[in-house]
């Protein structure tokens, strides 16, 4: 280590060599400002929208005239004919959400522990049939998936959204699970099937609680698509009670009088939770991520 | 299952018993059940949520005249090149910003790592929200864009969504890449990070710094990644609906549509679900060969870093 160092830093130093390093953090500095700038633009343009007054925003500010939080107030009491519904299609959302996440963990980490703990016989055609799905584009199913929802008689259901998130979810879950599994070892289920436990058992004492770390990612993750998702949702509901928030904003939007400030007011409100559970678990959901993407 | 069963009266009970070994694997009685029981909730969503779509699907777009339908349609083909340019400039401006990016991160420094808690907000605010702010900052006469450029430089900003088709496809371009971009630069990051110390101080004896370091230690044990996440990204950007649909909402003209934005256009307001599933299936030579790729990529190799 020190013969490293030794090597590494020349008895000698040069003389621009502190100007450089200098220079040098100077130029990350500014980078770091650029990286600011172009990170925040959109998200300052919704905050500042959402703080003028409907008057100011079709004027040529670059910052609130009068900064007002009576958007916001609008949309937490449902004061606007098109925010009728705000929480109930907030309820929606958070039910979709979590529904989501339940199934995703429990149908996900069943045959991730049926196929590699297991060793259930021809496991890798589920393991390929996971992988497969996880690449087919969720928006070029979705035509089929909307008449096969109408025949289902799912239409205007939120459990056909819970159904479509869930399948999206569940192969990634699966390819994180069989990925984790592999830190765990085999012995402790041999161990306990010795000792007389059931295959139930072994899953949900041994298994479950040692993946706890996957499932915290993977819930995650499956908490975030599901509240991320637009596409599935508009096309499945379309009634006032049933809908969602993201479907609501973009009728909003397609509305010809877009109240700009009430919009972005809810947009906020509706992109606050997912930040505030993306910070929480962020370490836990970068190494389920990365494990994904790493191991690529 | 029931030609299976026909085949096996014939046979011996020896024999029968060892194709029902053969079936079950090492798994005996109860175990076995209780196998299949925990497999059966997934078998059960991929039937009935993927392969019948899929199989609908086919089954839906399945007829040539479709698709001398679509090639004919200046629309489709102007959407073809869109998804082209949008699927190579997107995909590969964004990695390889990514790519440089993550080397800035790698920095030690407390702002460093406080920076990299912003840069990360696009990929944590949901999709919908931040394109719809975007879809209004870039509005010609109100939006905060023009605002900016009027009070700096005195000029008219020009009609970004609405006047040119170029214009158009540019600002979803740009708007894909403020979006996806911070995701990609901590997967390639937590490659770096994977990196041994101990490659860089020997290369660092050997006398390389700086850009030699990049090119002969992080490069080459980077490149599958980096390959990797092309593939993935490539195939997760064929399918990007949002940001098409609600930056540029197709206009000018129907001019900046994406494959799968033509697809449910075709499908839902045209009303033609034939006709929306032969655009999106028109994309299946591309997708392919992508898959069957990132198939093998993800299942046997695993990037030894």
């Amino acid at each position: 280590m020190s013969a490293v160092l030794l090597h590494a830093e020349p008895v000698r130093r040069r003389p621009n060599y502190r100007r450089r390093r200098i220079l040098t953090e100077a130029a990350c500095l500014a980078l770091g400002a650029v990286l600011v700038f172009w990170t925040l633009a959109p998200i300052y343009n919704m905050v500042m929208v959402a703080f003028e007054s409907h008057n100011d925003i079709f004027t040529n500010d670059v910052w609130p005239a009068q900064p007002s939080a009576d958007s916001f107030w609008i949309v937490i009491s449902q004061g606007y004919w098109y925010l009728e519904y705000f929480w109930h299609q907030f309820g929606n959302s958070v039910y979709i959400g979590v529904m989501t996440v339940f199934f995703t963990l429990a149908i996900a980490s069943m045959a991730s522990f049926s196929v590699s703990r297991m060793r259930i016989r021809n496991g890798w055609l589920l393991t390929n049939a996971a992988l497969l799905t996880y690449l087919v584009p969720a928006s070029f199913l979705a035509i089929p998936f909307y008449r096969i929802m109408q025949s289902y008689g799912l239409g205007n259901n939120v459990w056909s959204i819970v159904a479509v998130e869930v399948t999206f979810a569940t192969p990634y879950a699966i390819f994180i699970f069989q990925q984790y599994g592999r830190s765990i070892p085999i012995e402790l289920d041999e161990a306990a099937r010795i000792d007389g436990a059931s295959p139930f058992q072994v899953y949900f004492r041994i298994y479950l609680p040692l993946m706890a770390p996957a499932l915290v990612a993977v819930g995650t993750y499956a908490l975030l698509l599901a509240w991320n998702e637009y596409l599935y949702q508009f096309l499945l509901l379309s009634d006032k009670r049933s809908m969602t928030v993201p479907v609501a904003l973009a009728q909003f939007l397609n509305s010809d009088e877009s109240p700009w400030n009430y919009m972005m007011a809810t947009a906020i409100v509706y992109a606050i939770p997912p930040v505030v559970v993306y910070y929480l678990f962020r370490g836990r959901m970068t190494a389920g991520l990365t494990m994904g993407g790493v191991k690529g | 299952m029931t030609t299976a069963s026909v085949f096996e009266l014939g046979r011996p009970a020896s024999a029968r018993r060892s194709l029902l070994r053969a079936w079950r694997g090492s798994l005996q009685g109860s175990e076995f059940a209780w196998a299949l029981a925990f497999c059966i909730p997934y078998v059960a969503v991929f039937v009935a949520f993927v392969a019948f779509p899929v199989a609908y699907g086919l089954w839906l777009g399945h007829q040539p005249s479709l698709y001398l339908e679509l090639f004919d349609d200046p629309i489709y083909q102007q959407t073809v090149v869109n998804t082209i340019l949008y699927l190579v400039i997107g995909v590969n401006v964004k990695l390889f910003l990514a790519l440089l990016l993550s080397g800035f991160f790698m920095r030690r420094g407390w702002w460093v790592k406080g920076l990299l808690m912003i840069y990360v907000l696009p990929w944590a605010v949901p999709a919908l929200p931040t394109f719809i702010s975007i879809h209004w900052m870039l509005n010609s006469q109100w939006g905060l864009v023009n605002n900016v450029l009027w009070d700096l430089f005195q000029i008219d900003g020009p009609g970004w969504l609405d006047t040119s088709r170029w214009l158009a496809l540019g600002s979803v371009i740009v708007s894909y890449i403020w979006k996806n971009m911070p995701f990609w630069t901590v997967i390639l990051l937590a490659g770096r990070m994977a990196i041994p110390q101990e490659l860089y101080e020997a290369a660092k004896v050997d006398g390389a710094t700086g850009l030699k370091q990049f090119v002969h230690v992080s490069l080459p044990l980077l490149a599958n990644l980096y390959v990797v996440c092309t593939l993935l990204s490539t195939i997760f950007t064929l399918g990007d609906f949002n940001t098409a649909y609600f930056i540029s909402g197709g206009g000018p003209a129907l001019s900046t549509h994406v494959l799968a934005t033509l697809g449910i256009r075709d499908a839902f307001e045209l009303a033609r679900p034939q006709l929306g599933v032969a655009a999106v299936m028109s994309a299946l030579p591309l997708m392919i060969p992508l898959v069957l790729i990132l198939m093998r990529k993800l299942r046997t190799s695993e990037v030894q870093l």
